[in-house]
This record gives C-alpha cells, sequence and structure tokens, in this order.
C-alpha cells in the first residue's frame, strides 16, 4: 500500500512538471490509489480472516495482542511512512464520530468537508486553506463501511460516539492536502 | 596572553582527539557552555558527537540525536514521534511548541532549567495541547498540568506499560504472580560456550563481538560503553555521578571488567561486578532486600534458575532479540542500562511483569500509591451506567 502511495505521489509530482496535472487531478489519483488499497485490506484481510474465516483477531493493540492491524492503522501507518518522505503532500482519515477524538475534524475546511461527504458521499469536497504559513489545496472524500468488519467493530467499541452505523454508510472522511505554489 | 589563551582554547575545540588529551581536555571542559545532563556528561568534551556540522543549526543537532536515541524511541512505540507534528492540521500546535526538534524540550548545558529527564520546558508543558483533556477525561477534572508526567501517570515518548487498554488487562493482578520466574537467556551447551571461550587468547572487546555482536551493541549505547561509542577512551567509575567505590576509580570498563577472564561467569557478572564499583545508597540496599535474598537460594540450588534477582535483572535484564533477517527469537542480555532506567516505568514490561502484578509494579516504582488502576476501573464502571 506505502510503495504504491509512494509511487503514485513520485508519478504525480514528477508529471506536473511536464503534463500541468491540476491539484485536484492529483488529489483524486491519490485518493483512488489509498481508497482501493483500504477496500483490499480491509475485505480480504481483516473481514475474511476475522469475521468470516475466524482465524485470527484485528486488534489496536496488534503487537500486544498477536493480532491484525485495524484498517484504520494501516491507513495511518502508510500515511506516516508517506510523511517521513518529506514528498509535501499529506493524508489523514478522520469522523465526526472518531473513536480516537484525535481524528476528529480541527480545521474549519475539515468540519465543512467531513459534513458535505457525509451528506452526499458520491461527492468529494474541495478547498483551499492556509494553516500555518503555508496555502494547501485540501480534498475530502467519503470514507464508507466496505465490509461488516467496519461496522461490527466501530459500533461495538467502547470509545464509540455511534453505535448504529450500517453497510454502505460514510464512517468519516479521507483528508488529502496538498501545498499549493 | 590572549593571543596564547585563545590560541589554546581554539586548538582545543578543533584539535580531533582533545577530548582524551590531557592538556586540551580541561580547555575543552573550559568552552562547556553549562553543565551537561546525567545522560550526557561522560561525552560532553565529544563535542562534535552532537556539533557534527558547523552552523548545522537545531537540524544539525536533530541528527545527532536520533543518531542515537532514534532506535530506541522507535522500538518504545513513541507517544509523540516527529510524523504526528509534520501533519499541517498541526501547524497551530507547533507555533506553540516545536515537537518536531528534541532540542525544543531537551536543551543541554542549562542546568538552571533542567528537570528530570532532561527536560527543559516547564513542568506544565503538555498543557499547550491537552488543556481540554477533562472533556474526555473527566476523571482528569482539576489536576495540575505538572503533574501529568507523575510517576505511574503518562510519559511524553513511552507509554508501553501505561496506556489505558493494557491498565485494564491487569486490574485484578496479584501483588506476586503465582509462578514468579524471570525470562532464561537461550545459551549454548555448557562444553561448547566453554571450549569457545578457552580458545580465546586476548579477550578484548572485538573477541567478544565475533559472538556477541548484541550484547557489544547494548554495552556501547548504555552507561558504560557510551564513551568508547563516541570515540573516547573508557569510562571509569572515577568519571561518574554516582557514588563509586574509591578503590575501582580507575577501572577501565569493558566487557572483561564484569565478565572476568577465564571464566566469564554471569552470574559473577550479575551481582559481584556491579558492587565491585557502585557504592550508592541503591546500590548498598540492594543486599538487604528480598531480591537478593532469592538470589543467594538460587545460587545455592535451593530455588530453580529464574527465581533470583541480582542487580542485572532488572538493570541488564534478558529480554527476547528477534533477528526479522534471520527470523530467529533469542533470549538475550540487554547490556544498554537506559532500557530499563528512566523513566522507571520502562522497567515494568520486560522485567517486573515476570514475578509481580501491575499495580504492585507501579506502586512500587513509584513508591507511593498510583491511582492509575482505579481511575481506569471507574471509567468502565461509569461506561456500563451509561450504557443501556
Amino acid at each position: 500500500m506505502k510503495r504504491s502511495l509512494a509511487f503514485a505521489a513520485s508519478i504525480a509530482f514528477s508529471t506536473s512538471c511536464v503534463a500541468q496535472v491540476s491539484y485536484k487531478e492529483m488529489a483524486d489519483a491519490l485518493h483512488a490509489v489509498m481508497e482501493s488499497d483500504r477496500t483490499v485490506y480491509t475485505r480480504v484481510i481483516v473481514n475474511r480472516l476475522q469475521n468470516e474465516e475466524k482465524v485470527i483477531k484485528a486488534s489496536e493493540h496488534w503487537k500486544d495482542d498477536k493480532a491484525l492491524a485495524l484498517p484504520a492503522q494501516m491507513f495511518r501507518y502508510g500515511s506516516e511512512m508517506v510523511a517521513e518522505k518529506r514528498l509535501g503532500f499529506s493524508y489523514s482519515l478522520l469522523s465526526i464520530w472518531p473513536i480516537n477524538r484525535q481524528n476528529a475534524a480541527k480545521t474549519a475546511a475539515e468540519k465543512e468537508g467531513l459534513e458535505a461527504v457525509a451528506k452526499d458521499p458520491a461527492k468529494a469536497f474541495y478547498k483551499e486553506e492556509t494553516l500555518g504559513k503555508t496555502k494547501y489545496f485540501t480534498a475530502v472524500y467519503a470514507d464508507r463501511a466496505v465490509s461488516p468488519a467496519c461496522v461490527s467493530c466501530h459500533n461495538d467499541h467502547k470509545d464509540t460516539p455511534k453505535k448504529d452505523f450500517k453497510l454502505g454508510q460514510t464512517m468519516g472522511g479521507v483528508v488529502i492536502r496538498i501545498p499549493m505554489k | 596572553l590572549s593571543v596564547a589563551i585563545g590560541g589554546y582554547l581554539a586548538t582545543a575545540l578543533l584539535v580531533k582527539d582533545a577530548a582524551d588529551d590531557p592538556l586540551l581536555a580541561p580547555a575543552r571542559a573550559m568552552l562547556l557552555p553549562g553543565k551537561t545532563t546525567h545522560g550526557h556528561h561522560q561525552i560532553e568534551l565529544a563535542c562534535e558527537g552532537c556539533h557534527a556540522t558547523p552552523f548545522a543549526g537545531k537540524q544539525g543537532l536533530q541528527s545527532a540525536c536520533e543518531s542515537c536515541h532514534g532506535a530506541q524511541l522507535k522500538a518504545a512505540d513513541d507517544t509523540h514521534p516527529l510524523r504526528k507534528f509534520t501533519d499541517p492540521r498541526n501547524a497551530e500546535r507547533l507555533e506553540k511548541l516545536d515537537a518536531t526538534l528534541c532540542v525544543t524540550c531537551h536543551v543541554e548545558h542549562r542546568p538552571g532549567i533542567t528537570l528530570a529527564m532532561g527536560v527543559t520546558q516547564p513542568g506544565d508543558f503538555c498543557f499547550q495541547c491537552h488543556a481540554e483533556v477533562a472533556k474526555d477525561r473527566p476523571s482528569h477534572a482539576g489536576m495540575r498540568f505538572d503533574t501529568c508526567n507523575s510517576a505511574g501517570c503518562h510519559k511524553y515518548h513511552d507509554n508501553r506499560a501505561l496506556y489505558e487498554d493494557f491498565l485494564a488487562k491487569h486490574l485484578d493482578d496479584p501483588p506476586l504472580l503465582s509462578a514468579p520466574r524471570l525470562r532464561l537467556r537461550t545459551t549454548k551447551k555448557p562444553r561448547e560456550m566453554r571450549e569457545a571461550h578457552a580458545r580465546i587468547e586476548r579477550p578484548t572487546e572485538s573477541a567478544c563481538r565475533e559472538c556477541h555482536e548484541q550484547e557489544a551493541k547494548g554495552f556501547l549505547a548504555g552507561k558504560h560503553g557510551m564513551r568508547l561509542a563516541a570515540g573516547l577512551s573508557a569510562m571509569t567509575p572515577g568519571q561518574a555521578r554516582l557514588a563509586m567505590r574509591k578503590d575501582a576509580a580507575h577501572e577501565a570498563l569493558g566487557c572483561v571488567s564484569c565478565h572476568t577472564a577465564p571464566e566469564f561467569d554471569t552470574r559473577k557478572a550479575a551481582v559481584e561486578a556491579c558492587l565491585g564499583c557502585h557504592a550508592d545508597e541503591h546500590s548498598l540496599a540492594f543486599e538487604r532486600s528480598g531480591h537478593h535474598a532469592l538470589w543467594k537460594k538460587e545460587l545455592a540450588g535451593e530455588l530453580p534458575a529464574g527465581s533470583g534477582v541480582s542487580c542485572a535483572s532488572c538493570h541488564m535484564p534478558r529480554i527476547e532479540h528477534r533477528d526479522e533477517d534471520l527470523g530467529t527469537r533469542r533470549t538475550l542480555v540487554q547490556h544498554n542500562q537506559s532500557e530499563t532506567l528512566e523513566p522507571s516505568e520502562k522497567m515494568i514490561r520486560p522485567v517486573c511483569l515476570n514475578c509481580h502484578g501491575l499495580g504492585f509494579s507501579l506502586d512500587a516504582l513509584a513508591k507511593r500509591r498510583v491511582e492509575s488502576l482505579d481511575m481506569v476501573r471507574q471509567r468502565f464502571i461509569d461506561r456500563e451506567r451509561k450504557t443501556p
């Protein structure tokens, strides 16, 4: 997942020099990779092994529990590894109903974006915002419950603020930020 | 005269081996801008160890910090890693406290403002980002922000033995487990070891390293070997800030200082060797402790291996070493004391929990009753009340 993201990013950045890829096109391309990898891990690994075949559990404390990392953790670890590469762009998984409070919307664009994709998941949200001294192109995409594992884990988690998620429903949003020149 | 003094100081600053030169070392000491922390005092004259690149600024220092401490922080699942703060959504927080740099909180040579763990921020710095903690944790309402870091509560970097779900798993631990037993080393057969050691003509560090690479790595990263790792002469007890025996003051520390040839007896290395140098209150009290009584019984064959507790059991514990390249797991002795030294909660998982429950361990290390487990228990009770 991390390699494909880094590859997509490098292609996007290098082609921007010659083919004038817009911020929106780049964000959409990055999101396509993220969403696909995330869906594959959730369905093929976590849901299959935990919920269907009951071979191994997924746990927030996967190292201590000798379990699978949660899909949200896989996503975060990838974003953190990308952040270490200092490629400029960043991404995160946020929600109006976060289990971990740190994943709640913080900026005005995040709040507006998460509300927008919760109402209309098919339509991504785009906005320019300034954080610190840098101006960013910020895109927010709906993150939906793609398997029963998403629904059962979130609804049953001790810290969840929402216990009635349904399959296919928007649970949060992927936020991608690209620094603008 | 001024030119001569200036020349002397400049020479001391620029000559590579000045830190170990009897003529130039005093000049380097004069150039220190302030007393160093206990973590760095052994290598304080090796200026280039931290200030490797002139005019590289804070980023240059950051590279030096990470080269020694980076791997340890990663292994500790650092709660506040660099990558958390490079996220643009934390830009506002960074303006208050630039947590991307170690030196924001750990400035060297500033004894007047240095707190425990070499922290040079005011003791309530957690407030900068966690001012609203009581909203999510009502139990924390009214707590002062200079108590976040209290023993048994939260640590900025390493919370492996302190996170809520871990505490929850250990709510009902007894003070002493039913089968208290420390990990045993993965060793070769005694005869093979005797033969291998007998083949060594001169037990030098490099000879030891041929078979004990991981142990040597730990030794060089720890307080006994860090001077050697920095290219300086070996540490001697006389250079220590802790109280040491005067008759051991000039003992240069290497592998054979504790693992004396030709026996290389690890039992001697685990207590006798320590007390051959260390003479501080904690070390001197060991022989009056229950841990030592168990150790004596183990040596006498009255208790099985792993029942006794030596100095090394806690300060150089046996830990699992995973070699990802070879796909192997072995139990080796961690020769880097810092891995379990400070903050003391680092000792809980690799050491204390082999024999004791978490609550007992937290209280013992904090030397007071720690409320963390009670707070977690209460949080679960409150949550169940709210759940229909």
